[in-house]
């Protein structure tokens, strides 16, 4: 890999962007970017456990066989996800509970797998790490944008502060029904896979 | 990736294994007291806000002295002594399970859907003076994707809800999930529960509820979009305040003092 470390941190953000160019992790992307606030936390969730799994998985690399090697990565991302499961349990309730069964489904987001499997098996710990962590950024990125859109025309607001009065509140703004319901993420990352290729067209894909 | 010995990816993922046990053992354990306490803090603001009695800027524990917490048999509406079933351990929902503590439901008593039912349920009392001056009820029932967890606060008087809170559920967020909403919850307030008869009469309408007449002391308004969480919360309303649920507790309020049974 001819990449430094910055450059794996950045280029994981735009240039390949897990949810815009590889399309993982679209399932948790449609389930927690409803508020701003639950988008947020899944996001340092996700960049943690994909920066720490990477991590660990380069590490103990020539230790792993080959043969068991996909369960031995999933052991080691399980770990990691209850980790961050209860520490949010212990110290963030409220979040916890809005968040609990998501942060479950870490474990089953392909991008932290994909990574350590994909990268994190054949490369040193630190570009794993940095790797990881901006893969977890550029998941982030994509989620804080969805959630911008679906919190602030969906509920009217960001990250919980009243922007726009709800008819449902006594305001003006009569809510747009479809940005509450998971399905619209699908079109808000649409147009963010749209608009991400034409500005940078080596990421379309050969007919 | 190395090629090692044939036993070696037994060894490596049993060493594994056994290194990441260790580890999520140690946090559930290690954690665990601080987790117990945070649901406790949350259960308690919930019924402290059912009651109207919640102020952010004062501890939640120090607001919850006042409340008195009791264990009530459903059936006959009494009062469990205290050293009998202990109300600050008590488990109702684990009590459901049990076939010695709870029971199951046939299809046409289960209204609220919950399949189970304890036999046994907490009550909080909010007390004015020696009398009592609300009652704090946990109820339950499947909404639209989810069981519904709230507390109802029924003044001991004249039997009027004085608040809601729902505090569990997971209904679609925006729709169904309004049922969080602080601005409908406040469409609970005086609401009538029982008809000069004794039935329930307390109803969550589809639509708008009946502004004036008879029925508008009864009707709350339902949740606009979300048709079937509505029917949910109507139909664990009917379950709750019926004669399965806390109708002969109710019956015997006003009680001058709390501490017989």
């Amino acid at each position: 890999m001819a990449e430094n470390t910055r450059e794996l941190l950045t280029n994981s953000i735009f240039r390949r962007n897990p949810i815009a160019l590889l399309v993982l992790g679209i399932c948790s992307a449609l389930a927690v970017t409803g508020q701003m606030a639950t988008a947020f936390v899944m996001a340092i969730c996700v960049t943690l456990v994909t920066a720490f799994s990477s991590l660990i998985i380069s590490i103990v690399r020539f230790q792993i066989p080959s043969s068991v090697r996909i369960g031995i990565q999933i052991t080691v991302i399980a770990t990691l996800v209850i980790a961050v499961d209860q520490i949010l349990k212990a110290f963030y309730f409220d979040l916890a509970k809005q968040l609990s069964i998501y942060v479950g489904l870490i474990i089953t987001n392909c991008i932290v797998m994909g990574r350590a499997e994909g990268f994190a098996m054949s490369n040193p710990p630190v570009a794993s790490f940095a790797d990881g962590f901006g893969n977890g950024l550029g998941y982030g990125f994509i989620l804080i944008v969805v959630s911008f859109i679906r919190e602030l025309f969906g509920s009217g607001s960001i990250f919980g502060l009243e922007i726009m009065p709800l008819t449902t509140d006594g305001g003006w703004y009569l809510r747009n029904g479809l940005l509450i319901l998971p399905a619209s993420a699908f079109f808000l990352i649409a147009l963010i896979i749209w608009m991400l290729r034409t500005v940078d067209p080596s990421q379309q894909e050969k007919d | 990736m190395a090629e090692g010995p044939p036993l070696k990816p037994f060894y490596s993922v049993l060493v594994l294994a056994f290194a990441c046990s260790a580890l999520v053992a140690g946090m559930v354990v290690g954690l665990k007291p601080l987790q117990e306490a945070n649901r406790q803090i949350d259960r308690k603001k919930n019924i402290l806000a059912a009651a109207g009695l919640y102020r952010p800027d004062a501890p939640i524990n120090e607001l919850f002295s006042t409340i008195e917490t009791r264990v009530v048999e459903l059936a006959s509406g009494r009062f469990v002594d205290p050293a009998r079933i202990q109300p600050q351990t008590y488990d109702q929902l684990k009590a459901a399970l049990d076939n010695t503590t709870g029971s199951s439901l046939s299809a046409e008593q289960d209204l609220a859907r919950i399949r189970r039912l304890e036999k046994y349920s907490l009550v909080y009392l909010a007390k004015k003076g020696d009398a009592i001056d609300q009652v704090i009820l946990p109820v339950r029932g499947k909404g639209l994707w989810s069981t519904m967890y709230a507390y109802v606060a029924v003044d001991a008087g004249d039997k009027t809800i004085r608040g809601v809170a729902f505090y569990e559920h997971g209904e679609t967020p925006g729709l169904g999930g309004e049922v969080e909403n602080s601005r409908w919850q406040g469409l609970w307030q005086g609401k009538r529960i029982y008809t000069g008869e004794g039935e329930v009469g307390i109803r969550v309408v589809k639509g708008r509820a009946a502004e004036s007449g008879e029925e508008a002391a009864f009707q709350i308004d339902g949740l606009s979009g979300a048709t079937l969480t509505t029917k949910g919360v109507d139909r664990l309303l009917h379950f709750w305040f019926g004669n399965d649920g806390f109708k002969p507790f109710l019956s015997q309020l006003p009680l001058k003092d709390a501490s017989n049974g």
